[in-house]
């Protein structure tokens, strides 16, 4: 004895996207907090001192931020016109930022004043980095120049004059003191050797260069200006490795999530793209309310800061993985649940002599109705309203079953005005979809059968009929007009293929 | 027919055990049915197949229990014999030669020694008319008797055996044909006759189907085309007779029995609903729902306790007491057609094919057994005439058997083909296919043909349909590990518009041609592109396949105007044709042979051919009457090794071929059948068991445990008794209670009879050590053989038998005077 079969509900794709390891990770972040600051935010960098302290440039100020505070910890001032690139130090004791006015000022993290003024630039400063051995600083500006200082005795070092437009940005290389690549409007990339007088090497970025960003293992790097952000093989002597167009607008920043196994590019068209650094591909995206300056990620990506345009600094928090827990556990609370996983998890001992008990299947109230051949019951059921609105492939499938049974007629018949207005109600919103036309028309044409003689009676079934008719006017043209640019693309089709035995072009749906 | 004497054509399987009503014995240990032109024994517990009761020549039409004595059994066959069997050891004993064709038998415990049998009309033997005989058997001690003394009791009965029926302690007798009800009573020798009307009302379908007495009271049941039962009372009178109507079925009802205590009604129908009606609340029942098909016969054991029901989808179900499903017996499922071909699961090697309505069954040809059904299209079966229900239209597996894809589809009148296509997945884990894709209409019409590729680097489906194209189907590589892939359409292709009747891949898969009607077009499946065409107009292709193994370069297709022609694909030019009405082309997978059924004047011819000799290897005139559509060749477990010329192609396969009457037929030859007979002797079982296939395996298994145990205790007869058949146990286990010594006393004897066993087991290790001594000396003395020979037995002979009266130490000492004598006496010999 076999038992009742339920009514198979076809499963319909999802459309949107899919779901991947990556857009999991990268949406298990909070609501972002916004901090509104007095300009665009040009400039955003963590401290890698313990607390991860960051940095925000913006307008005439640098503020510095704790980690979950939205006010700022410290804040520079002392700058006489707008500042820039606001750089800790490694060892998170010293900031050094340029400004508009040329003059590059060094602070200490705790104190107020600069420590240091380094005069020498004619023009802005928007570059500024310290070396890897902490004791020199680089500096790129507006006057086409680069040049290193040194801390101790605030004196300029070297100055080098190869590039032909602003020198916009700039990186210094975390594993050799002398070298370090600075990026210009002029179109190039250019790498330095502190040791020797002249540029190293050389790449045409073809677009004025924004950002430029070294790998951890410095073998790569990675430059954004224009709409592109190419990567650069450093070690085959600055040979380009690929170039990505994912942004519509210019990029304008850049960052390597902490693990390196993804990149990070932000840009004026109000994205920021998430790339796999294995095949360069976008794993995932964020949308912004303005166009993005600057972008930074905390360590372990416990925040993504983002600077924008109108001045809105937007920090996103990870989700610890500790309230999730709680979630869970809250669930694991309820005690329906644990009514219901009662004895589940029992093992059998060794010894035990197991008895089963025949599983008793759940069936879904219309299913309990067709086992029982209620089928006008079983028809109500489907139509319930929540049913209907949210799952009406539900309702489509048991009036499918329905017709399968051959007592669909019936089902539809003898119906009152609110239940008849029901009905067309739903053949009204889902007779379209094309999912579920086939069934949904061969009930309407059997409702418009059974209830041809009530037509006049009611004005609120009169005014659904036509609202229906005019329903199925207005798609049957579309599909005319559907059918007419398939037509026009097979020609087009047709035209463009060589004269070859081709089997059937453009026949496939 | 011509036959030829090397190979027999042979009835293999599904023979219909739903024809007759089933019988159960006495003791409920045993089912015997009608099956063919046997009747079968199965065991009511295990239902497996027990043994069958052979020697009727025609259809046996009805099966009894002889009311004398509960251990032998009548059957009647068309074949005009009455035959008394004794189901349990399947001994015929006795054979009534009646004459005329038999239709169903009935008999009653009043009157021993006489059978009511329904024959024919005498004067009409051709036409529909039949008449209920009372046939008095003769008493004689010959095996075969005549007994042709046919009284007459009621004439223009129906021939269906559900239409009459013994009344209380067999008074009288009911017959219903049409739309009325005779009664006849023996006392009175009278008969009345009740009808009705045709119909009283609209709708109402008035003629009786099947009728029941019950076995206590005057009461008879009868059941309507419209559904309704009538209970009949006071009907021994013309008058004044009085029915009551109970109404549940919707269908005719096709069955009706009463309880042995007559306390109960069963009925069935097309509903395949057991309806279990209570014989004194009459407006209360109980239902066995969803048995599966309609309940064609219901039949209850003389105790009560089981009823079992056939069913028309070749199926008996036991009941236990009607609320427990105990055991079902499942033939081979004869739906209403085959619409798949007879496919073989590479996995199970198992027959596959149509079988209830939406299930594919998988069908065991070694054991003519079901082993399961799979559902296919996943719903609940309306059992209801004239609807329209989704049929598996197309079934094929893939090379390794770990894919099946399936087609079904449902034509309504006036509304659009659905079709569904489905992939299933084979769980190594559950044993069985798991439905992977579902892929709703992937044609827009018919599917013609559906082929997986053969080639093992890809799984790739392949199918034709009347709309024009046809679709390459692919197993879509999904990047996430954990997500199982899923089938999607990889390639649609099509020939100018034609409609496209059949496909073919090659053997290794490299090449796949499409017969567009007139035009086969020849496309490589790696790139997709078309290699060639090839066209032998006039004749739309029917039938199209590769050769194989060294005749994988002819492509050979059969078209409906009579012409099967041959392309060698490297010229792509045509090697042969030759005019024959081929309707259908199969290929055996292990060889080079081709079968072609071809039909000619109503009947088919088989001819087996390598496509490379313009020779048949085997042909045979008129196989059977009408189209051969369906045919299989079936790996075989072991090679055969024939090497007559004739019969060499059913070496490595054989060919099952089901006929336009849904008979299961195929070919074997003398050595098979021989092989056969061995080893059935082989497997008999001691039917004090119940027969389960553990049973089998253990009985075969302690069989030759007991085999090897007789050759080693050979020597030593005495030692054979067990410690549990001795005497002292037996004595302990079967004296009353009351009566027994003290426990003391007992246990001492109960230790000794253990302690027994234990020295003799010991003694008999010794034993074999000196026997292998006693091997170990012959291996080194070949050459003088014959002397010790001859020793060795003088000394055999003693222990043998002697040995009782030796004790032990003796015994040994004297082995030990046998080996040190032999050798320096063998020396002496030698000298």
């Amino acid at each position: 004895m076999a038992s009742f079969k339920s009514t198979k509900i076809p499963i319909y794709p999802k459309l949107g996207e899919k779901v991947t390891p990556d857009t999991l990770y990268w949406k298990n972040y909070k609501a972002p907090v916004q901090i509104k600051e007095f300009g665009a935010v040009t400039s955003i960098d963590f401290s890698s001192l313990a607390p991860h302290n960051y940095a925000v440039t913006a307008s005439t100020r640098i503020h510095i931020y704790g980690p979950f505070s939205t006010e700022p910890v410290k804040t520079f001032t002392r700058f006489k016109d707008t500042a820039y690139s606001g750089k800790f130090r490694s060892d998170g004791q010293l900031l050094v930022a340029g400004c508009e006015d040329s003059v590059v000022r060094l602070f200490d993290v705790s104190g107020k004043v600069a420590l240091r003024v380094f005069k020498g630039h004619t023009k802005g400063v928007h570059v500024t980095d310290f070396t890897s051995d902490c004791y020199h600083i680089l500096t790129g500006s507006d006057d086409y120049t680069c040049r290193l200082w040194d801390i101790p005795n605030s004196t300029e070092l070297t100055s080098y004059k190869e590039h032909t437009d602003y020198i916009r940005c700039g990186t210094t290389s975390k594993l050799n003191r002398d070298i370090f690549i600075t990026g210009s409007y002029d179109h190039t990339l250019r790498v330095f050797d502190a040791r020797v007088e002249k540029s190293v090497m050389t790449m045409d970025h073809s677009q004025p260069v924004e950002s430029v960003l070294l790998y951890p293992s410095e073998g790569l790097l990675v430059s954004a200006g224009g709409r592109y952000v190419k990567v650069w093989d450093l070690l085959k002597g600055g040979q380009p490795l690929v170039s990505l167009k994912n942004h519509h607008k210019t990029v304008t920043c850049l960052s390597l999530s902490s693990n390196g196994q993804r990149l990070l590019s932000a840009s004026l068209d109000r994205h920021v793209k998430i790339y796999n650094t294995t095949n360069y591909k976008v794993v995932h995206n964020f949308d912004y309310a303005a166009s993005i300056l600057s972008l930074a990620l905390a360590p372990d990506d416990e925040s993504i800061v983002v600077g924008m345009t109108n001045g809105v600094l937007s920090i996103k928090h990870r989700k610890s993985p500790e309230e999730k827990r709680e979630m869970v556990g809250k669930q694991r609370m309820q005690p329906v649940y644990r009514i219901f996983v009662k004895g589940r998890n029992y093992v059998p001992k060794k010894d035990d002599f197991l008895v089963s008990k025949p599983v008793k299947s759940h069936l879904a109230k219309y299913d309990k109705q067709l086992k029982k051949f209620n089928i006008s019951k079983a028809l109500d059921t489907a139509l319930e309203s929540w049913r209907r609105n949210r799952k009406p492939e539900i309702t489509v499938a048991v009036m499918k079953e329905l017709d399968r049974r051959g007592t669909l007629k019936n089902a539809l018949a003898g119906r009152d005005e609110q239940n008849l207005s029901q009905l067309l109600n739903f053949l009204i919103g889902n007779v379209v979809d094309p999912r579920f036309t086939p069934v949904l028309v061969t009930a309407t044409e059997m409702i418009l059968d059974i209830y041809q003689a009530v037509v006049g009676q009611s004005s609120v079934v009169d005014r659904q009929l036509v609202r229906l008719q005019e329903l199925v006017e207005r798609e049957v043209d579309y599909q005319q007009d559907l059918l007419e640019v398939l037509g026009m693309l097979d020609t087009l089709f047709a035209t463009s293929l060589p004269r070859k035995e081709v089997p059937c072009p453009g026949s496939s749906r | 027919m011509v036959v030829h004497a090397e190979i027999r054509m042979v009835h293999r399987g599904g023979s219909k055990i739903n024809f007759r009503e089933p019988v159960i014995t006495h003791d409920s240990r045993f089912l015997l049915c009608a099956a063919g032109e046997s009747v079968n024994v199965y065991s009511t517990s295990t239902e497996e197949y027990v043994h069958d009761l052979q020697g009727h020549t025609d259809l046996v039409t009805g099966v009894v229990l002889n009311p004398s004595n509960h251990l032998q059994v009548y059957s009647c066959s068309a074949d005009g014999t009455v035959r008394l069997w004794d189901f349990t050891d399947a001994i015929l004993i006795k054979t009534f030669i009646i004459g005329y064709p038999i239709y169903s038998i009935y008999v009653s415990e009043k009157h021993g020694g006489v059978v009511f049998l329904v024959v024919p009309m005498a004067n009409y033997k051709s036409s529909e008319l039949f008449q209920l005989v009372a046939v008095h058997l003769p008493h004689s001690g010959d095996q075969e008797v005549e007994a042709r003394e046919l009284s007459a009791v009621l004439c223009d009965v129906s021939h269906h055996p559900g239409a009459a029926s013994f009344g209380r302690e067999g008074e009288y007798i009911a017959a219903v044909k049409g739309l009325q009800l005779e009664v006849f009573f023996f006392k009175k020798q009278k008969s009345y006759r009740f009808s009705l009307k045709s119909g009283m009302k609209k709708g109402a379908k008035n003629a009786f189907t099947c009728v029941s007495c019950h076995p206590k009271e005057d009461c008879i049941a009868t059941g309507h085309e419209d559904g309704k039962i009538r209970m009949w009372r006071n009907f021994n009178q013309k008058k004044e007779y009085t029915y009551s109507t109970l109404h549940w079925h919707h269908g005719a009802v096709n069955t009706l029995c009463f309880t042995p205590e007559g306390t109960n009604l069963l009925s069935g129908g097309i509903e395949s609903v057991l309806v279990h009606w209570h014989y004194t609340q009459e407006n209360q029942k109980d239902f066995l729902p969803r048995l599966g098909a309609a309940i064609t016969h219901i039949a209850v054991s003389p105790d009560g306790s089981l009823f079992c029901t056939s069913h028309s989808d070749n199926k008996i179900t036991i009941i236990q007491s009607c609320v427990k499903v105990s055991a079902v017996i499942q033939g081979l499922v004869k739906g209403d057609g085959v619409w798949t071909n007879l496919i073989i699961d590479p996995r199970s090697k198992a027959l596959v094919l149509n079988g209830k309505p939406g299930h594919l069954q998988f069908y065991s040809l070694h054991h003519d057994k079901q082993l399961y059904n799979l559902d296919i299209v996943q719903q609940e079966y309306i059992h209801e005439e004239g609807l329209d229900q989704f049929e598996v239209v197309k079934a094929a597996f893939d090379a390794r058997g770990d894919w099946l894809a399936t087609v079904e589809e449902r034509r309504k009148k006036g509304a659009e083909l659905e079709i569904n296509l489905k992939l299933w997945a084979y769980d190594e884990l559950t044993q069985s296919f798991v439905l992977n894709t579902t892929v709703t209409a992937p044609h827009e019409d018919r599917i013609t043909a559906m082929f997986f590729s053969p080639s093992p680097e890809t799984t790739m489906l392949v199918t034709t349909s009347l709309d024009g194209h046809f679709k390459a189907w692919l197993l879509a590589d999904h990047s996430d590990a954990n997500a199982e892939g899923f089938w999607a359409c990889d390639f649609v292709g099509g020939y100018h518009l034609l409609k496209p009747g059949c496909c073919s891949f090659s053997a290794d898969g490299s090449l796949l041609s499409v017969g567009f009607q007139e035009v086969v077009t020849v496309w490589s499946p790696a790139s997709w592109e078309l290699l060639t065409t090839l066209s032998q107009p006039p004749g739309a292709i029917r039938d199209l396949c590769f050769g194989r193994l060294s005749c994988s370069k002819y492509l050979l297709g059969a078209s409906t105007k009579n012409q099967l022609c041959c392309w060698n694909l490297l010229t792509c030019s045509l090697e042969w044709s030759t005019p024959m009405d081929v309707s259908l082309l199969q290929t055996d997978p292990l060889s080079e042979n081709i079968a072609a059924f071809c039909s000619q004047s109503g009947s088919s011819d088989l001819f087996v051919f390598k496509p490379s000799e313009p020779r048949p290897l085997y042909s045979q005139k008129a196989l059977c009457t009408g189209k051969v559509q369906h045919a299989v060749f079936a790996p075989r477990d072991q090679m055969l090794e024939s090497c007559e010329e004739r019969t060499q192609w059913l070496n490595r396969s054989q060919l099952y071929f089901l006929t336009q009457h849904m008979d299961l037929l195929t070919f074997s030859t003398k050595t098979e059948e021989d092989r056969l007979l061995a080893s059935s002797k082989q497997l008999m079982v001691d039917d004090s068991v119940a027969v389960t296939p553990f049973y089998l395996l253990l009985g075969k298994h302690r069989g030759q445990q007991l085999e090897k145990q007789e050759a080693l205790t050979n020597p030593m007869a005495e030692r054979t008794q067990l410690p549990q058949g001795s005497i002292a146990i037996k004595e302990l286990l079967h004296t009353p209670a009351h009566v027994l010594p003290s426990a003391s006393f007992l246990c001492a004897m109960f230790v000794r009879s253990l302690l027994i066993s234990s020295s003799s087991a010991r003694e008999e290790k010794e034993h074999e050590e000196g026997e292998m001594e006693r091997e170990k000396e012959e291996e080194d003395s070949e050459g003088e053989a014959d002397p010790r020979l001859g020793e060795s037995a003088t000394w055999g002979h003693p222990e043998e038998f002697g040995a009782p009266a030796l004790t032990k130490a003796q015994e040994r000492e004297l082995r030990k005077v046998r080996t040190f004598d032999h050798s320096w006496l063998s020396s002496l010999l030698d000298c």
